[in-house]
């Protein structure tokens, strides 16, 4: 099973430091969110741990190997990526899509196999993506595209999924249900789930553990008890919140301050 | 629902084969399809070779190809002359159109995949400029020099498309990347200077009362291969460009996501899109050369094989090839005949016969075209 392991790594866009050194491990079958203001370095962490940026400073390692020495095919088999925003410009059914899965297994003399349909038919069974098939990906709804492109990614078989933003433009019911869904592949499938997320109740409902970033470091980590705390989050956030406890043990819920007087007064 | 663990998911039931029955039949509209494109490259090609000057019929022309074979031998029904016709003449014509028909339009489906947009074609990246200004160049300085058969024009066309594909790549790489805008935008500019570059010449040409007719002829497009030998050059460079072509349909399908989400599932994108770059123009220089600047075939084509089968690359570079083939094959046979004894040159036909046809389709369609 997959580990990775993150030394003091340092990150920037044309000179802006954007990461400043962030040592971090992620352990096989571990759930866990990444949170922090806009801006932060959510992206660009799943970007670096994916492999499609490399670190300016400090080292990844998957496995005890460097990330950047993997050869794409192979690190495509061990991590998958759920993107935010992906447009696709054709008319590729859903199938098709869910398909591309399985590119890091082809090759110019390797066909499509039977492995391959059945990689593809039990990653659509999982997202319940089956019915979707033959339709045209683009006239999907939100929460459907969102099902058949992680569809996509567990075509791949990989060890660790990252996701950014997966619950981004859902409606409160389509985010239940795709959090469901990769809770349940972490859960019963073993899957190691790393998600960028600004929900932090999304985060603390779904998550084992939470990563909050803030000025390009690790600020707190840990539990969603440990780590949703007032003082914690109003640092990060750069604001006011309230925590309402729930009670039972269960996780609080993080609520912004309105800073408004009127809307103070209701309390 | 998606928790299988709450919705018990329906095990390999009536919904498995509910798709598995869509992706069958998806694939035997493809096999229906590629087989008929075959048989109608067949028959256009016969058709065209028959028809002309002095008509030869189908059947004698079947016979004449079944005993070149070497398998069979049909008795002698027919003048000799008519196969000297055949062979010599409208044969080599055009297998020639048939094979600028599928570089161009498989040229199309790689420009189209590689910048996902509708509005590319082989031309997008300057190449049409740089055969322009490289046969203009030719028309020009040296209208008597000759390498491996061919004439200068389209020699100079060839390197001319092959250098500024060149110049365009090495002009838009920023360290070690070639962002697809930045391509096209260089491409534009390029194709531009190029384009104006012939105007120029052009008029300098008339004032020395050149080849204007010839280069003008050459820029409408028309299939100008009367040689064995010249057809041998262009059907191996068609053949390496379209080998290379069938070995990117999954990198292309890939690079449809974006290059980002490219690289998740393991394509190695720069390569790739290096290797499209290369083999598209590759095809569109050995294109351009033996047909000058045949326009739309590389356009429309592609989009109407796409409505009817899909995006796919897999499925659509096979398709593309065949049908290109046939298209132009049609569309040359139609210049030779309209207007006898002239030719009209075939870009004005592909374009004529190609528009109206791809419009109809766009409207039977009935809904929004989704490239």
């Amino acid at each position: 099973m997959a580990t990775i392991f993150v030394s003091q790594v340092c990150f920037g866009y044309d000179g802006q430091p954007v990461l400043a050194g962030i040592s971090l491990d992620i352990h096989a079958g571990e759930r866990i969110a990444i949170l922090g203001p806009n801006g932060v370095g959510k992206t660009t962490l799943l970007k670096l741990l994916s492999g499609t940026l490399s670190p300016s400073r400090g080292s990844i390692f998957l496995d005890g190997r460097e990330l950047h020495t993997v050869p794409r095919q192979e690190l495509a088999r061990k991590i998958a990526v759920v993107p935010q925003d992906l447009t696709i410009p054709f008319a590729f059914t859903a199938r098709e899509i869910i398909e591309l899965g399985r590119t890091p297994y082809l090759g110019l003399l390797r066909g499509f196999r039977v492995d391959d349909r059945r990689a593809v038919e039990q990653a659509m069974q999982l997202t319940d993506t089956i019915d979707l098939g033959g339709r045209i990906i683009n006239e999907l709804s939100g929460g459907e595209r969102q099902r058949v492109i992680i569809a996509m990614a567990l075509a791949q078989e990989p060890e660790i999924l990252l996701l950014d933003e997966p619950t981004h433009l859902l409606d409160i019911t389509r985010q239940a249900e795709i959090l469901d869904l990769v809770t349940e592949l972490n859960r019963d499938g073993g899957l190691t789930v790393v998600a960028a997320i600004h929900d932090l109740n999304l985060a603390g409902r779904y998550f084992n553990r939470l990563i909050i970033l803030h000025r390009g470091a690790v600020l707190a980590e840990g539990t969603p008890e440990a780590v949703l705390r007032a003082d914690i989050v109003e640092e990060a956030y750069g604001g006011p919140v309230e925590i309402i406890q729930t009670g039972n043990g269960r996780v609080p819920i993080v609520l912004p301050v309105s800073r408004l007087r009127d809307r103070v007064k209701e309390q | 629902m998606p928790v299988s663990t709450q919705k018990p998911v329906p095990t390999s039931g009536s919904m498995s084969k509910h798709t598995q029955t869509a992706a069958v039949s998806s694939t035997l509209r493809f096999r229906v399809g590629l087989g008929l494109l075959v048989v109608l490259v067949g028959v256009s090609v016969v058709l065209a070779s028959g028809i002309g000057a002095v008509h030869v019929p189908s059947e004698e022309i079947v016979c004449m190809l079944l005993n070149r074979t070497g398998f069979v031998h049909l008795p002698q029904t027919w003048p000799h002359s008519d196969e000297t016709i055949i062979f010599q003449i409208r044969l080599p014509r055009v297998l020639a159109a048939a094979l600028v028909g599928a570089a161009l339009s498989v040229a199309g489906v790689l420009f189209q995949g590689l910048f996902r947009n509708p509005l590319a074609d082989p031309y997008v990246i300057g190449t049409s400029g740089g055969a322009a200004f490289g046969a203009s160049l030719a028309a020009v300085l040296f209208s008597h020099f000759s390498i491996l058969g061919f004439g200068a024009i389209p020699t100079l066309a060839f390197l001319g498309a092959l250098g500024t594909m060149v110049l365009v790549f090495r002009i838009s790489r920023v360290g070690g990347r070639t962002p697809v805008v930045t391509l096209l935008l260089v491409g534009f500019a390029v194709s531009i200077i190029l384009g104006y570059s012939v105007s120029f010449l052009l008029i300098v040409n008339e004032r020395f009362e050149l080849n204007t007719r010839l280069i003008y002829a050459w820029l409408l497009g028309g299939i100008w291969i009367e040689h064995w030998s010249q057809l041998g050059l262009i059907a191996l460079i068609v053949a390496v460009g379209t080998a290379g072509a069938f070995m990117l349909p999954r990198s292309l399908n890939g690079l449809a996501l974006g290059e980002e989400c490219a690289e998740y599932l393991g394509i190695a994108v720069e390569r790739q899109k290096a290797a499209v770059i290369v083999v598209g123009s590759l095809l569109t220089a050995a294109a351009v050369s033996a047909g000058g600047l045949i326009g739309f075939v590389g356009l429309i084509v592609p989009h109407f094989l796409r409505l009817l089968f899909g995006p796919n690359h897999v499925r659509l570079l096979p398709l593309a090839a065949l049908g290109g083939a046939a298209f132009l094959v049609i569309t040359d046979l139609l210049a030779r005949i309209v207007m006898p004894p002239n030719e009209v040159p075939v870009g004005i036909l592909t374009a004529l016969v190609g528009g109206p046809a791809f419009l109809l389709l766009l409207r039977r369609t009935k809904r929004e075209y989704r490239f």
